[in-house]
């Protein structure tokens, strides 16, 4: 069981020093969690810290692939007007 | 027979003297204590009269951000974008150091290294105090800045006072959660992250008790507030009072940037920004004892140079690295600094002994305020209204073309003097050659931008735009090139005030 930092990490420092269990690394092109360490960190925090403190959505996701931190959920900005407003800029 | 009374009104002399009364940018200076007046003067944020002659530089050192702030985004990194949260280049400390000492060296008029993010400096604070140690070590005359939403101030506070940082700004935007709610998604704090209004009450907490200890240890504090129009545009207003009552020395209410580009909350959900009117409203009812800074750039957390005229391309790491910066050079670098300085100390001490040097009786314009019913062909006016003015300026003078002008600077004058609330961007006019042709457009944005100023100061002026400008009511003037910006607005609202240019309209006159 470990927690996986994906492609959409913008490489801001505030998860690694946070980790317990110090499985978080600097990396190119971006920040990684060594799986073999990751404890989730069950049994030290009631939430895993890094995706607690990571400020882009979807940027850290479980091991069946699901955001911990879903669309929406830390900006509040609706998905369906996130994509709505992408439309618009593309079009201009 | 009328009974006319009439009432000598003396008005301050057209020349030598124009900002010598209150309402004016250097009394503000003036009527600082002798002490805080010695240790801003050379920072260009903390003093708009220094950020004429005095550069400052951003180190982007602290990435980590420790809340989350509806205006930012932090995934873009865009030449084009002049933003807070926004840098091209990450540092460590030890490129920072050598980055700065490179940029100390080139630009001696550079007086501050400030931490400004692009994250929050107090979030992860090693790399922000290391940066600090190394500088202090290696070039003591710089003087140390950060600015930081508040949220681990009290923390470290004390760490602060021990590196003589003797200046820090907080991003203080609300004192009422509700209003924090708002603006403020969630914090990280004690290992959680939390939501709403929870978190603003205790950013809002963290903030004020930071506020307390950084004055109580003596450090100059300035506030930065974001106006929010509909959000927390008239709650500003409190936030100045309480700030103020705490000891903050200066507050610097700043608009909000919005663009749905920026892919920030409010740029995508349409939030606007506050129009330069509703902006100065705001600053000018928060003036009163709060000194306000009316000068902000609203720089990138690896901004270089003066202020509105950032030279970061000239300073990236790759050309940094390039540089030998050994003893000699830094002994030198330090040399340049300290003359400079000195010679703009000598000419600001000058201006100022001249501002308190008795008034040549003759050069005073003495305007009388006739209480009585007169006939419209005799009626004399009283002394004349406030005048916005758009200033080319360069080093304090009027002493850039209009056509190479980025931005205008923008004085208010007044019976009592001029002084700077705001400025406006514009595109380049003229870029030199043969792009003039395309000059048309930007000319009617720069038209646009300039609305609301009756008149535009200069040291030259092109055939072109002047018959544009005048058509759209704006002046434009190029008597006054490489005169100080505060006596040629004052020349040029006095010739107004002579012209009869600057009466109140008929319904407003005094009539006994």
């Amino acid at each position: 069981m470990a927690l996986e930092i994906i492609e959409t990490c913008v490489n801001c420092w505030a998860c690694e020093p946070l980790c317990p269990s110090k499985a978080i690394f600097e990396a190119k092109p971006h920040f990684l969690i060594d799986a073999d360490k990751c404890t989730e960190c069950l049994g030290d925090f009631a939430a895993a810290q890094c995706a607690s403190i990571c400020p882009i959505e979807g940027a850290i996701v479980n091991e069946l692939n699901e955001p911990m931190n879903p669309a929406g959920s830390l900006t509040g900005i609706p998905p369906a007007r996130w994509a709505q407003a992408q439309r618009e800029i593309s079009a201009r | 027979m009328e009974n006319i009374v009439d009432l000598p009104v003396i008005a301050p002399p057209s020349s030598g003297c124009s900002s010598g009364s209150c309402g004016s940018t250097a009394q503000q200076m003036n009527s600082m204590s002798e002490d805080i007046r010695r240790r801003v003067q050379d920072h260009p944020c903390y003093s708009e009269e220094a950020h004429h002659h005095f550069a400052r530089m951003h180190a982007a050192v602290a990435p980590a951000c420790n809340i989350q702030c509806h205006y930012c985004n932090r995934k873009y990194d865009c030449a084009n974008e002049s933003r807070p949260g926004v840098v091209s280049e990450l540092l460590t400390p030890d490129q920072a150091v050598k980055k700065t000492l490179a940029v100390a060296a080139a630009i001696p008029q550079m007086s501050v290294l400030g931490i400004a993010g692009p994250g929050d400096p107090l979030a992860n604070p090693e790399r922000t105090f290391a940066t600090f140690r190394g500088l202090a070590e290696k070039a003591p005359d710089i003087k140390l800045c950060v600015s930081t939403n508040g949220l681990m101030l009290p923390d470290n506070v004390e760490e602060l006072a021990k590196h003589n940082i003797d200046h820090v700004t907080i991003t203080i935007n609300c004192v009422d959660p509700e209003v924090g709610a708002k603006i403020y998604p969630w914090i990280f704090w004690k290992n959680q992250r939390i939501f709403g209004r929870e978190a603003a009450e205790i950013l809002i907490a963290q903030q004020q008790k930071g506020l307390e200890m950084l004055v109580a240890k003596g450090i100059l504090v300035k506030v930065n507030s974001v106006m929010i129009p509909g959000v927390n545009d008239e709650h500003l207003k409190e936030v100045s009072r309480i700030v103020k009552a705490k000891g903050a020395f200066l507050h610097n209410v700043m608009p909000l940037i919005a663009e749905a580009e920026h892919g920030t909350f409010y740029g995508i959900m349409g939030q606007r920004s506050p129009s330069p009117d509703e902006l100065k409203n705001l600053q000018d009812a928060c003036e009163g004892d709060m000194n306000m800074m009316r000068h902000c750039r609203q720089c990138r957390a690896d901004a270089v140079g003066l202020l509105g005229e950032d030279r970061g391309a000239e300073f990236t790491m790759d050309k940094v690295e390039a540089m030998t910066l050994d003893e000699d050079f830094l002994t030198t670098a330090l040399e340049k600094r300290k003359v400079l300085r000195e010679k703009v100390a000598a000419e600001m001490d000058a201006k100022r002994a001249k501002m308190h040097a008795p008034q040549a009786p003759a050069q005073a314009v003495i305007t009388f305020q006739r209480r009585s019913v007169i006939n419209e062909a005799s009626a004399e006016f009283s002394a004349g209204r406030p005048v916005l003015m758009a200033v080319a300026a360069k080093g304090g003078l009027v002493a850039e073309h209009f056509g190479h002008a980025r931005e205008f600077l923008i004085y208010e004058a007044t019976a009592v003097g001029a002084k700077l609330v705001g400025h406006r961007k514009t595109e380049l006019y003229c870029e030199g050659g043969d792009t003039c042709g395309d000059g048309e457009s930007v000319l009617a944005k720069t038209i646009r931008a300039l609305a609301g100023c009756e008149a535009v100061l200069c040291s030259k002026i092109g055939f072109e735009p002047w018959g544009e400008l005048e058509a759209a009511g704006i002046r434009p003037n190029g008597e006054h090139a490489m005169e100080p910006i505060e006596e040629a607005v004052m020349a040029v609202w006095h010739e107004m005030l002579a012209a009869g240019k600057l009466n109140p309209p008929a319904s407003e006159r005094q009539v006994a």
